[in-house]
């Protein structure tokens, strides 16, 4: 054990290293093709689903993805939002491999998925945390079902008990590691899936609706733990949600639309643009939109307004100018 | 028409090793034309205590009433119950089955013994309603999308008229309008049609802007049972159970702090909104 954690120790250390040179690439998005600082790339991918009828014969195509570019840079914090059915899960399968596009291209750190070798190594480096963790929970206890990949991946025994304690304990489920799964609740087997993506210390971690259901608190430690591991450990992640508040610390963010990426950028460039959201059946974070109802009764409050504090000190100088002013 | 929870206890796996106490103690009434928000940390119980309102699951003691009678009693007619109190899973996976997505929501209905007609009048009615376009009523229900999915399987409930509908985390997965636009149809049908509504929610904003009344879970038992504000008025005593209060609670609660002489028990956008606007007069 004591030897582990030196072992765990140092690759912190090398991570955050690592961590060192990747920010430098975080604000440089247009870095070019098959770049090394590319976790993600994308050229141009379409999806279609083959649609069936009842005998299983087929009888058309669905097209869910529609010629997306993406770049993706190591270290960065993505988050992907859009209507029921945009796209958004069907495009984050293919960033492990799971669907391979019919058109275009996608590599993952510089790997082509459609490149048989390297299924293993990408399903490696990305892991995929998914919308219904009863899909993904296999293991007859807690623990087991978390130490799981690890040591499909060949780990040692002493280090894979390390991992699974470390990543139960960060979703908050070391309590329950000798459950089993199937007498779990909704919410504590989400947090036990993402434990057991964690626990293959993936470069990078897609995680599709994550917290749609959790309650508040897990929602809140689900959210700290995805930015921790992004924060502390360099790890690429990529978050698919319908909650606008989980997505106000992301690096940049992709709105997705009837299978193409219809706007991007900063929580702040995106989230400005409340009416165009709406009309993408989205919306704004709880803060943004009580500022922008202030705003619409002819407070002086400044747009893009993202979390509480801001707004909390934007009244604060009002009340402050409006105080000074009548003396 | 009341539902009525005496005394209710659950046991998962109960004479077992493994046993596991889901619900203690439980005692409510829902009465006529409620509309109920209820709420409480993943594993506190909803998901048991809700499927004992139609019978599903039956108490390990104690007892469930509908209209005054036990409805696990022998030779109860739990399947007229059924069609009166509907439930809508926590997971679409587990309701849905038929081969195509109309069939799905026609299932319902049917069993009821409605003639054709009527049946498939209520499956595009309740299609309708749940906003799910019609390319996708001869497709497969599980090659949806997860808020397709979602969308079919409040379909199939809306579609057999329940007085009593039954929601568990049903806007889980859905996109913010779609969500909306469920909560505004579970609203109408409240206000409309009269009917009574039971909510499990993990979204202290939903329950703050829709319901009337707030049942918490906290580890199988009810913690609090009142009306929203007052309900909110304990955050403290809700975060300790893994929930929290509306998000705009905490803003005005923040702005009390700094001197703002607001009304910090608002749960609601519009509420916070006056109640700032207020200050700058
Ligand atoms: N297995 C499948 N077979 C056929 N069509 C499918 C299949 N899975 C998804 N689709 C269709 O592809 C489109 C995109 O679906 P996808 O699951 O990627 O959407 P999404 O953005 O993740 O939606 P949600 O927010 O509801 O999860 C939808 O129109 C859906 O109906
Ligand atoms: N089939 C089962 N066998 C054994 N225990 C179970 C089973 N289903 C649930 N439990 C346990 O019973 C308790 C209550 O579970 P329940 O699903 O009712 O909670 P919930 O409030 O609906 O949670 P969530 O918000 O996650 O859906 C939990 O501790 C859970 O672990
Ligand atoms: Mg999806
Ligand atoms: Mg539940």
């Amino acid at each position: 054990m004591r030897f582990c954690n030196k072992i765990a120790d140092s690759l912190k250390v090398i991570i955050r290293k690592k961590n060192y040179m990747i920010t430098k690439h975080k604000d440089n998005p247009d870095n070019m093709n098959n770049n090394s600082s590319h976790m993600i790339h994308t050229e141009n991918v379409r999806f279609q689903y083959v649609k069936h009828d009842e005998d299983g014969n087929p009888v058309g195509t669905v097209t869910a993805v529609d010629g997306v570019d993406m770049t993706i840079n190591r270290g960065e914090f993505i988050a992907i939002l859009g209507h029921n059915g945009s796209g958004k899960s069907t495009l984050a399968k293919h960033f492990n491999a799971l669907l391979y596009p019919s058109e275009g291209a996608v590599f993952v750190d510089g790997m082509d998925t459609t490149d048989d070798d390297k299924v293993w190594d990408i399903r490696q480096k990305a892991g995929m945390v998914f919308q219904n963790p009863d899909n993904q929970i296999i293991g007859q206890i807690v623990e087991e079902d978390v130490g799981f990949g690890p040591e499909n991946m060949g780990v040692p025994t002493d280090e894979i008990w390390e991992r699974v304690n470390e990543s139960l304990k960060t979703v908050g489920m070391y309590e329950y590691r000798k459950a089993s799964p199937n007498h779990l609740s909704g919410g504590q087997k989400q947090r036990v899936s993402i434990a057991g993506v964690i626990a293959m210390h993936p470069e990078c971690i897609i995680m599709d609706e994550p917290t749609a259901m959790l309650d508040p608190s897990g929602r809140k430690e689900v959210i700290r733990a995805a930015r921790a591991l992004n924060d502390v450990e360099g790890i690429t992640v990529i978050l698919i949600t319908h909650y606008m508040e989980e997505v106000v610390h992301a690096d940049r963010i992709f709105v997705m639309d009837k299978g193409r990426v219809v706007m991007s950028g900063t929580p702040r460039e995106v989230f400005s643009q409340v009416d165009k959201l709406q009309e993408l059946r989205l919306d704004v974070p709880q803060v943004t939109l009580l500022a922008d109802s202030l705003r619409k009764k002819g407070l002086d409050i400044p747009a893009g307004i993202l979390t509480r504090e801001e707004l909390i000190s934007a009244l604060a100088d009002l009340k402050h100018k409006q105080d000074s002013d009548r003396q | 028409m009341a539902l009525k929870l005496d005394h209710v206890n659950y046991i998962y796996d109960a004479d077992t090793e493994m046993a596991h106490v889901a619900l203690k103690d439980v005692s409510l009434e829902i009465g006529n034309g409620e509309f109920i928000g209820l709420i409480g940390h993943t594993g506190s119980g909803k998901s048991t205590l809700v499927t004992h309102l139609n019978g599903l699951v039956k108490p390990t003691s104690g007892q469930v009433l509908f209209d005054g009678h036990d409805i696990n009693e022998k030779d109860y007619d739990r399947k007229k119950l059924r069609s009166k109190v509907g439930l809508v899973f926590q997971y679409p996976e587990h309701q849905l089955f038929e081969t195509d997505v109309f069939a799905d929501v026609c299932f319902g209905p049917k069993n009821l013994g409605l003639s054709k007609d009527e049946i498939e009048k209520r499956a595009y009615e309740a299609l309708r309603m749940v906003g799910l376009s019609d390319d996708f009523y001869k497709q497969s229900p599980f090659d949806l999308s997860g808020g397709q999915k979602r969308r079919v399987a409040i379909a199939g409930v809306l579609a057999m008229e329940p007085e009593i509908l039954v929601l568990d985390e049903p806007t889980a997965g859905l996109d913010p309008k779609g969500k909306n636009e469920i909560l505004d149809l579970l609203k109408n049908l409240h206000e409309e049609k009269g009917i009574t509504v039971v909510l499990v929610s993990h979204s202290m904003e939903d329950v703050a802007n829709y319901v009337d009344r707030i049942i918490v879970m906290d580890h199988g038992q009810v913690q609090f049972d009142d009306e929203p504000k007052k309900v909110f008025a304990s955050y403290k005593e809700l975060e300790k159970m893994g929930l929290a209060a509306p998000q705009v609670t905490y803003i005005m609660k923040d702005l009390k702090e700094k001197g703002f002489n607001v009304d910090d028990t608002v749960t609601t956008i519009e509420e916070a909104s006056d109640e700032i606007m207020k200050q700058f007069t």
